[in-house]
This record gives C-alpha cells, sequence and structure tokens, in this order.
C-alpha cells in the first residue's frame, strides 16, 4: 500500500491482508514496490512473489485438460 | 484475495487428484516437512482425496513441538525472575516445561508477554530501560531472519537490557537424521516452501542423491501440496530422485540473499536438542562470538540445566512419522489442547493439534465402530 523510512534495514511497507493493514519490516525485500504481493513472517516480508512463475501450475492444468480432451475425442 | 483463491479452487484440486490417481501404480510414503502443510492437508482433507497407496508422513517441521523440554524450563527460570519482561510468541505459552508452563508463570505473577514480530521486543527494552527483556527465539529458517535483525538492531542501538533464549532448528540437517534413521519408511519429501523461500534449496540436491529420496520445494494452499505430491510421486514412478520446486512464485534457488547474509552475520550453526528426538548434529542457531553479550543463557546462569524428557508423550514419534496422533493412548485423552502433554498438542503447527482440531470426531466415530 505505501512505503516508508530511509534505512534500507527500517524501510517498513503498509500491507493490506485482504482487508486488515499491517505494517511489515521490508529489509529483505529490496526491490518490492508499492503494488506487489509479499509474504510476511513475524513482522518481516520474506519474498516478493512472482506473477509469472504463479500462474504455471494453472497453464499446467489447462494443458492436462487440453490433452485429454484430445485424447477423449480421438479415433 | 489474490495469491491465495485460485489455489483453494475445488475444481482445480479435484483435476490435480486425479492425475495422481492416474500415476500411481504402488504405494508410496510421503512425508510433508513442515506443520504448516500438516495443518492443511488435514484442514482440507486433501488425503482424503488421494489414492490410498499413498501415505502422508506427518513431519517435524513444527518449531514450537521440537523445541527441548530444558529450553523451557531455562524460559521459564527466566521468566519467574522479579525484574524480567520476558517475550515469546503465543505458541509457546501453553508448552508444558518439566513441571509447568509460561501462562502458568504469567499467571503467578511473572511479566510474560505475547509479541507478534520480535522487533516488537526492542521498543519494550527502549521503553523498560531499568528492565530486563528477553525474547524467546524459536523457529526455523524462516523466522531466523526476523530475530537476526532484531538482535543486529539491538546491537546497532547499544540496547544493554535485551537479551535473546535462542532456540533456532534448521530443517535439512533433520531431514538427514530422519533418513539415517534405521525405521525411516520415507520415500519423498514435501521440502518446506518458507523455509526455503529464505534458504534457497542448494542444500537438498547431495541429500536427494545420498538417499535417493525426491525432494520436491512445496508451498501451503491446498493445490500447491496437490501438485508436490504428483511431483514426487511423478518422479517415485520412474525412478528418479531430484530436487524440484513446485512453489516457485515464492521460492529461488539461491533463496533470500539478505536475509541469509543477516543470519550469517548474528548467527552461527551448533548443535541442539530435539524434543522427543534427541540431539542432531548441526541442528541448530546460536549467537555468534560477536553478539555472545546478548546470550540470555549466559546472562542469567541457566547455561548448565539440564533435564530429562518425559516418557507419557510419544510426540517424538509422531514428529518423526512413524505413528500417527490418534494412535498415542493418550491423544484426545490424558492429552488435550487445554491440557497437553506435549508440544505437537499446542501448537498451530502441531500435528496432534491438527488431528485433535479438524479429525477428533471421526476418530472417535471410527474407534467406536471398531468397538461395535
Amino acid at each position: 500500500m505505501s512505503i516508508s523510512g530511509e534505512d534500507p534495514l527500517e524501510r517498513v511497507g503498509k500491507i493490506d491482508f485482504g482487508g486488515i493493514l499491517k505494517q511489515a519490516n521490508l529489509a529483505y525485500v529490496p526491490e518490492a514496490k508499492v503494488g506487489d504481493y509479499v509474504i510476511v513472517h513475524v513482522g518481516f516480508a520474506i519474498s516478493r512473489l512472482d506473477e509469472d512463475e504463479a500462474q504455471k501450475v494453472f497453464e499446467y492444468l489447462k494443458q492436462m485438460e487440453d490433452l485429454s480432451e484430445l485424447k477423449e475425442g480421438g479415433p | 484475495m489474490k495469491f491465495l483463491d485460485e489455489y483453494r479452487d475445488a475444481e482445480f484440486a479435484r483435476q490435480l487428484a486425479r492425475e495422481i490417481h492416474r500415476v500411481t501404480t504402488k504405494p508410496w510414503s510421503i512425508m510433508e516437512v513442515c506443520g504448516g502443510q500438516t495443518h492443511a492437508i488435514v484442514k482440507f482433507g486433501l488425503d482424503e482425496l488421494l489414492p490410498k497407496q499413498i501415505n502422508l508422513i506427518h513431519g517435524p517441521g513444527c518449531p514450537v513441538c521440537v523445541t527441548a523440554v530444558e529450553l523451557i524450563d531455562k524460559a521459564l527460570e527466566i521468566a519467574a525472575r522479579p525484574n524480567v519482561i520476558f517475550c515469546s510468541f503465543g505458541d509457546m505459552l501453553r508448552v508444558p516445561g518439566s513441571t509447568t508452563d509460561l501462562l502458568s508463570v504469567k499467571a503467578s505473577g511473572g511479566d510474560v508477554r505475547i509479541v507478534y514480530s520480535p522487533l516488537d521486543t526492542l521498543k519494550l527494552a527502549e521503553q523498560n530501560p531499568t528492565k530486563e527483556i528477553v525474547f524467546f527465539g524459536v523457529g526455523f529458517e524462516t523466522t531466523a531472519p526476523a530475530t537476526a535483525m532484531t538482535v543486529y538492531q539491538a546491537a546497532k542501538k547499544n540496547l544493554k537490557n535485551f537479551s535473546l533464549l535462542v532456540s533456532h532448528v534448521l530443517v535439512p540437517p533433520a531431514m538427514e537424521a530422519l533418513m539415517s534413521s534405521p525405521n525411516c519408511r520415507v520415500q519423498g519429501f514435501l521440502a518446506a516452501g518458507h523455509v526455503c523461500t529464505v534458504m534457497g534449496f542448494e542444500e537438498y540436491f547431495p541429500i536427494a542423491k545420498k538417499y535417493h529420496v525426491p525432494i520436491v520445494v512445496t508451498g501451503f494452499e491446498p493445490m500447491d501440496i496437490l501438485q508436490g505430491v504428483l511431483m514426487v510421486v511423478q518422479q517415485l514412478e520412474s525412478g528418479r530422485a531430484e530436487v524440484e520446486n513446485q512453489y516457485s512464485r515464492s521460492v529461488r534457488r539461491e533463496g533470500n540473499l539478505p536475509a541469509q547474509q543477516l543470519i550469517r552475520e548474528v548467527f552461527q550453526i551448533v548443535p541442539r536438542k530435539w524434543r522427543g528426538v534427541g540431539e542432531i548434529p548441526q541442528s541448530g542457531l546460536g549467537l555468534s562470538e560477536a553478539y555472545m553479550a546478548f546470550d540470555a543463557e549466559k546472562k542469567f546462569g541457566v547455561a548448565e540445566l539440564r533435564v530429562e524428557e518425559p516418557s507419557e508423550c510419544l510426540s517424538g514419534l509422531v514428529l518423526q512419522g512413524q505413528i500417527k496422533p490418534h494412535e498415542c493412548p493418550a491423544f484426545g485423552t490424558k492429552c488435550t489442547p487445554e491440557h497437553p502433554l506435549g508440544a505437537t498438542m499446542v501448537s498451530s503447527e502441531g500435528a496432534c493439534a491438527a488431528y485433535y482440531r479438524y479429525r477428533r470426531h471421526e476418530l472417535v466415530e471410527d474407534a467406536a465402530d471398531k468397538k461395535s
């Protein structure tokens, strides 16, 4: 939501957890910017989620579905 | 919420389960390492979607559960002292030591406080300069960066009234210890996604090779776990033993480098006792020489305390996957979350607590069916 703090070790982000706002330390995700999704553990963001990687399982399922349709529809 | 709801989609989950059924031809035992995964499996009933041949073994990945009784007793002794504010994560308060627990110490006048983040303890230290603030640093590699940052900032702020009772543990040495045990039934691992978010997964390549065991870094949502199981089964069925990453939206191969750097700065690797399991070499983090002044065990003179583990609780066998929680005679009778015999019944990541919370009624009915 927003980021504040000058010292990179004390950079703090205001984070929206599905409606609940909480602050988290961003020292371990220096690349994080407003709008990113992060994983927060005991008050620290430990990872910025990768959108492309997040789609992979759905692409895999789609492929599986296409494959089974192909088999069913085959000669 | 994005990155959450879509991973709980029932139709996608069923599709993955069908694929697992399709590829499974033999019985396999797979361990999910992390207690967070155990809870998701039991809560969403994921094990019931799997073929009968697939046995999920619940692993030791609950830091509260594996904290040795000895260390709890040290915590109890420090927390009972008059000038101390003892801070801990909430899970730890009901965990029984040899005679009592932190909640009872609090009830009899000890200043025991629950914190959300270890950083909160630094504020307490600044606000209470005449008190000693002690933080009970419990956790796996996931929590270590938070504890490390707290100690690092305490040093930077020159806080003399802050100290740390360290109980940090490391996952890969525990996996090795499990694999070396003669009773080991584990044939594949779902590695803990958030531990790997911090540490990466380089450490697992030698383990996969040495024990010829597939290791798939896996997340915590229903679809993550089902996909992780599918990837392990595909490997087992084709005789492979590789390290794969299911949780790639969060985990990079090298992990979180700034976090690892601070862990190395503040901590050193030490041997550590695991509750119900015993000492595992190189399986813990202790303060490094440069930060030894923050060691609560030394500050309060409890380093020499030695305690025997109680025998009634079978959590050691549960943590090693040798029995399921409800196979313990004390489960649900002598041992409940209100009156736990062991930590696995207390923690939100403990396997016994998961079975008690989500499965108790079914288990009671099963037992009644067998009797009648």
